[in-house]
């Protein structure tokens, strides 16, 4: 060691790349028995292919189709959205929060990352960012702007800060004009942001 | 703890960057590590408290610097050894300190991973835990600065609000994160207005709604 080198802090042993670091600790684990690695891979599956916000937009567009239905999701999240098979995984304490003509509704964790995943999935890149949890409770209408949303100084900005175990879902306006479309057509239209709140629905045709 | 992680209010930390088509995963490290922080959370040696507790004690620079996955990747490493589960220098070489010992049984198997994605949140419909505030009641955050875990944001603190819904009854983060027992008690929706919690700068009309654990509230 550099003899100018002698202070006494720990030195990382361990690789610095996290690849590196992971495979390092998945051997480990499956050497030592603590995890399967058959249930990783089935675990990393289903989060990449079968959970995700087309579960939350058949959930949006059920709602806005059958009126029974989004008022048993209003009142019960958790079982309105169990009738299409969605269950469990931080969805056990839902609660569907709606957007109308008086009410804009944003979803954010300021703390850590709280977020739907029975219906969403894993939460994107930028709602984990430093810069939307600490922003979207300061200045929800300047975060709105820059996802290209505005909403009118007469229509109130309701923000649902995630700080328990309660998971929000936003149930976004239906776009006027889509009178004619199918429920499966309308859940195409569903974005995973319209459902966190930072933007809405839009028509067929039309910009987000 | 007042820590970076409690982020409410900071207005340095950049733009907001949307990226489109965005993968679940960028690499397949992360998703790596995602599983594995869930098969290591299935054999109960920590909580989902004491979990998110970990991230909190990174030192604020770590905090900042680290991608998500890469805060994951550390703290899973930090609980494994802190809970004995492996031993560092295990963690260095990559390999088990001794082969001969015998193996476990993983908590979290392909057949249990295939279930329900279910964590095990006890129910939140408890009788015989009576809620201390009314649905419509106003109530104050308290000026409290626990020095372990907590959900009590930094900018509710000392700020009146207004309960909007009684959520029932969960564990206290704040002693189960430590190990301390559940103190299960209600939580609440606190709608607070804007201009509370922001000054004259926020809309009139906007609000902020925080789900807050009862000994975090008193009566206003």
């Amino acid at each position: 060691m550099n003899s100018t080198h002698d202070h006494d802090h720990p030195h990382q042993a361990v690789p610095s790349d996290p690849a590196l670091r992971v495979k390092a600790l998945e051997s480990l684990l499956v050497e030592k028995g603590l995890v399967d690695r058959a249930a990783l891979d089935l675990l990393v599956d289903r989060f990449e292919h079968q959970v995700g916000p087309r579960n939350g937009a058949r959930v949006i567009a059920r709602a806005w189709t059958d009126p029974a239905f989004r008022k048993r999701l209003l009142e019960d999240a958790p079982s309105a959205i169990a009738e299409l098979g969605y269950t469990g995984g931080q969805g056990e304490h839902t609660l569907v929060v709606e957007n109308g003509p008086k009410v804009h509704n944003l979803v954010v964790c300021t703390l850590c990352s709280c977020y739907p995943w029975t219906v969403l999935g894993l939460p994107p890149v930028w709602y984990k960012s430093a810069a939307y949890r600490s922003r979207a409770v300061i200045d929800p209408r300047g975060v709105l702007r820059e996802f290209g949303t505005q909403v009118d100084e007469d229509v109130e900005v309701r923000v649902w800060d995630s700080t328990a175990e309660l998971r929000y879902l936003v149930l976004p306006e239906r776009p006027a004009g889509t009178e004619s479309l199918s429920e499966e057509e309308l859940a195409a239209l569903v974005t995973r942001d319209a459902m966190v709140g930072v933007t809405k629905v839009a028509a067929p045709g039309e910009k987000p | 703890m007042n820590g970076v992680h409690d982020m409410g209010g900071f207005e340095d930390m950049g733009p907001v960057t949307h990226e489109t088509d965005e993968p679940v995963f960028h690499a397949p490290w992360e998703g790596r590590i995602f599983a594995i922080n869930r098969s290591l959370l299935a054999l109960r040696k920590w909580n989902l408290d004491a979990w998110r507790h970990q991230i909190e004690l990174l030192p604020a620079i770590d905090y900042l610097r680290l991608t998500y996955y890469e805060r994951w990747l550390e703290i899973n490493e930090q609980l494994a050894v802190k809970h004995g589960l492996i031993a560092p220098d295990e963690l260095v070489a990559g390999v088990p300190d001794d082969p001969r010992v015998p193996k476990t049984s993983p908590a979290l198997t392909a057949a249990v991973a295939a279930g329900p994605l279910g964590r095990g949140i006890p129910s939140a419909n408890d009788p015989a835990v009576r809620p201390r505030f009314q649905v419509g009641e106003p109530v104050r955050a308290r000026n409290i600065n626990p020095t372990g875990h907590s959900r009590l944001p930094r900018y509710t603190r000392g700020k009146a609000g207004v309960v909007g819904i009684d959520h029932g009854v969960y564990t206290f983060p704040d002693t189960n994160a430590h190990f301390l027992g559940e103190k299960r008690q209600h939580v609440y929706s606190v709608r607070f207005s804007a201009r509370e919690l922001w000054g004259e700068r926020a809309s009139a009309r906007d609000s902020v709604c925080l789900d807050l654990f009862e000994d975090y509230l008193e009566h206003a």
